[in-house]
């Protein structure tokens, strides 16, 4: 594999990777190093990993981050309800007390999350491990531990050695700063919004029947409002919707029909605040700029 | 496509590897030893004979973030292909990389310490440490019973004002104090400790009758503060200078910016342990203190530059004004709308809310009431030191 065919195998599932980010991508496949992708939201940084799973055949394990997640829900619990049936049968046995503990604290009662499910893959999987920086700094040192050794230590069992090594994709959008450690580890792709030439390859991706003309447009009209003043930039899964509802209702060109752009630029601005900020002068403006 | 030419006299790959990711120290990326490592392996993946290729991957090793990524390719140039741009831009942004790593650093090292320290304090039977945290505050306050009720304007001789600085530079730092001690009884957690109710349950044949709690001690609030020091506040700013610095040190994790017409941030100048050096930055920053003021201006300027890195859901972004201000209100509205939606908790100290009949008239002031959390007066150091309770309460 190079990384060349890395990108093309990507673009015939769906997904449009500039050099750098397939560069970056194909060394952390190579190379086995967990690969950070930086960027605003909605610019395609989880559905990379998605696509990679697609391509290699492998299984997704997804660990969504948030403040306070801690390690029984990332890496293992274990199943209390079992555990307690279980010392009850046992007692009745009057077996004793060091035993049970033995029992109960065997692998058969541990319940995996998404980290340690990662390493006991018997094929490599994706491990996406979503906006990192909303976790604590806490997790970010215990991840790091995980991402250096892929091995997880159990108290009660012992140390759990990787099957395999999951090809690691970490994204943040800005939520902190992430630690320099962990910046080191990693490799780095900043993932932006696409320029205008990548996302027209990605709308003809996605949205094959939409005519030349108005993906034109509405590329143009989507880039065009980025650089407006907007609380939330449309993404490219907000471009792809808009798209979508333009050609469903047989919208052939934005600047024929303004009432009907109007009224489907919900799927572009998210707020109220940007809903106003876009009044039907700016829309238009930035219409006849897109034509 | 120029031919690379390796710079110096470098023997073989690993070597000119080496020299770059000196280089790249050099001007502030830092790559070491794992980084050369990765880059000779990558190599071998890739076409090593085209050097968009390389630069490609050895971007993706190098590049810790955005920034890095976006200066790498002229380093990348300078470098490889020869163009004897070794130390370009060095100095500048070397020192802006320390400066962001130290601070960094340190503060790990604070909240860790503190932590420690809390977990001293902490009663093992679950009691509260109220009683403890009460004394503290007491002991500050019966110390500075006369400064405290005056109103700072009324602080004429050089003695009044410099024991002025001391108190509220004490306050903020008792206010930092006070937070980190603030923990809850275990025996009141919220999460019931599973792992350890079932050990002990073992030997009572699986019936859980001790019950253990899990709880997460009270990570301290991150405190921004944004000091007016236009014409108007000019009387109120030795003080309140010295309250920023009092916070400041207190804490890593603060960060502090002067305003007038623009925006500086001050943190790392308040942090110098010299004191002379410390006035000297400041004083080179702050030109332009006691003139007008932009407060809606330089309230956008901190969301787009550093509300993004600085301001979370557990921020209190403290601001020192009176409000008077030279924008349209409708900008101060607004930055203070976008501030609050990243989850901050806004405080408006305003030194003319402590004057007899004082009504927010002022037309920022009244744009930004809204989007309070808490306006209080803050014209004597009584007033400062009732935040205390207030950040408590959060």
């Amino acid at each position: 594999m190079t990384w060349q065919s890395l990108q093309a195998d990507l673009s015939s599932a769906g997904y449009v990777a500039s050099d750098d980010l397939a560069m970056a991508l194909f060394l952390a496949v190579t190379l086995g190093k967990p690969l950070l992708l930086e960027g605003p939201a909605g610019v395609g940084k989880t559905q990379i990993a998605k696509t990679l799973a697609e391509l290699q055949g492998a299984k997704l394990i997804r660990l969504q981050c948030y403040e306070g997640l801690d390690a029984s829900h990332a890496i293992y619990e274990w199943n209390y309800q079992r555990q307690l049936l279980s010392i009850r049968a046992a007692a009745e046995d009057h077996k004793p007390s060091d035993e049970i503990e033995d029992h109960i604290f065997s692998e058969k009662f541990l319940l995996q999350r998404p980290l340690l499910e990662a390493i006991r893959q018997e094929k490599p999987a994706v491990l996406l491990i979503d906006e990192i920086d909303r976790a604590d700094e806490e997790f970010e040192a215990y991840l790091l531990e995980v991402l250096s050794d892929f091995q997880i230590t159990i108290p009660e069992i012992g140390t759990i050695e990787a099957k395999t090594r999951p090809h690691v994709i970490l994204t943040a959008n800005g939520a902190r700063d992430l630690s320099d450690a962990l910046r080191r580890r990693c490799l780095y792709n900043f993932v932006d919004y696409p320029d205008r030439r990548t996302e027209m390859a990605i709308l003809a991706r996605r949205c094959p029947d939409i005519e030349a003309r108005l993906a034109e447009q509405i590329v143009g009209f989507v880039q065009a409002l980025r650089r407006e003043e907007l609380e939330k930039k449309p993404g490219i899964a907000e471009m792809l919707d808009w798209a979508a509802a333009l050609a469903g209702l047989g919208v052939n060109d934005l600047a024929d029909d303004p009432v009907q752009t109007q009224a489907t630029l919900v799927c572009l601005l998210k707020t109220e605040r940007d809903r106003a900020a876009v009044p039907k002068e700016v829309q238009q403006r930035l219409a006849g700029k897109a034509a | 496509m120029q031919v690379t030419r390796f710079p110096e006299r470098a023997q073989g790959p690993a070597e000119r590897m080496a020299g770059f990711m000196a280089h790249l120290r050099m001007n502030g990326i830092p790559a070491g030893l794992n980084e050369t490592e990765t880059a000779l392996a990558a190599l071998g993946a890739v076409d090593a004979g085209d050097i968009g290729e390389v630069r490609s991957a050895l971007k993706a090793i190098c590049a810790g973030d955005a920034d890095q990524e976006m200066r790498f390719d002229e380093l990348f140039d300078a470098y490889w292909r020869n163009r004897g741009r070794k130390r370009g831009g060095a100095s500048v942004t070397h020192s802006a990389h320390n400066m962001q790593a130290k601070g960094a650093g340190n503060y790990r090292l604070a909240s860790g310490a503190s932590d420690e320290a809390g977990e001293a304090d902490t009663p093992d039977d679950g009691t509260e440490g109220e009683a403890g945290r009460a004394g503290t505050g007491q002991l500050i306050a019966s110390r500075v019973s006369t400064i405290e009720k005056t109103d700072l304007r009324k602080l004429m001789t050089p003695e009044d004002l410099e024991r002025a600085e001391q108190v509220a530079e004490r306050i903020a730092k008792s206010i930092r104090d006070r937070r980190s001690r603030r923990r809850k009884a275990a025996a009141r957690g919220a999460v019931l400790d599973m792992r350890k109710i079932l050990r002990r349950s073992v030997n009572r044949g699986g019936e859980p009758i001790d019950l253990f709690y899990k709880t997460r001690p009270d990570r301290p609030a991150r405190i921004v503060a944004l000091l007016d020091v236009s014409g108007s506040m000019t009387v109120y700013a030795r003080v309140f200078l010295a309250f920023l610095k009092g916070l400041v040190s207190a804490d890593q994790a603060t960060d502090a910016y002067l305003f007038h017409t623009q925006l500086v941030r001050i943190s790392d100048a308040l942090r110098d342990s010299d004191t002379m050096r410390a006035v000297n930055r400041l004083s080179i920053m702050a030109q332009g203190f006691g003139g007008g003021t932009r407060i809606g201006a330089n309230l956008k300027i901190f969301n787009a530059q550093y509300a993004a890195q600085s301001v979370n859901g557990r921020s209190v972004v403290i601001i020192l004004s009176d409000g008077y201000d030279t924008d349209p209100p409708e900008m101060v509205a607004d930055a203070l709308a976008r501030l609050k939606r990243r989850g901050a908790r806004i405080v408006w100290l305003n030194p003319l809310k402590g004057w007899e009949g004082y009504e927010p008239v002022a037309r920022g002031m009244a744009a930004a009431l809204p989007y309070l959390d808490h306006f209080a007066a803050a014209n004597t150091l009584d007033d400062l030191a009732a935040l205390e309770p207030w950040l408590n309460g959060i």
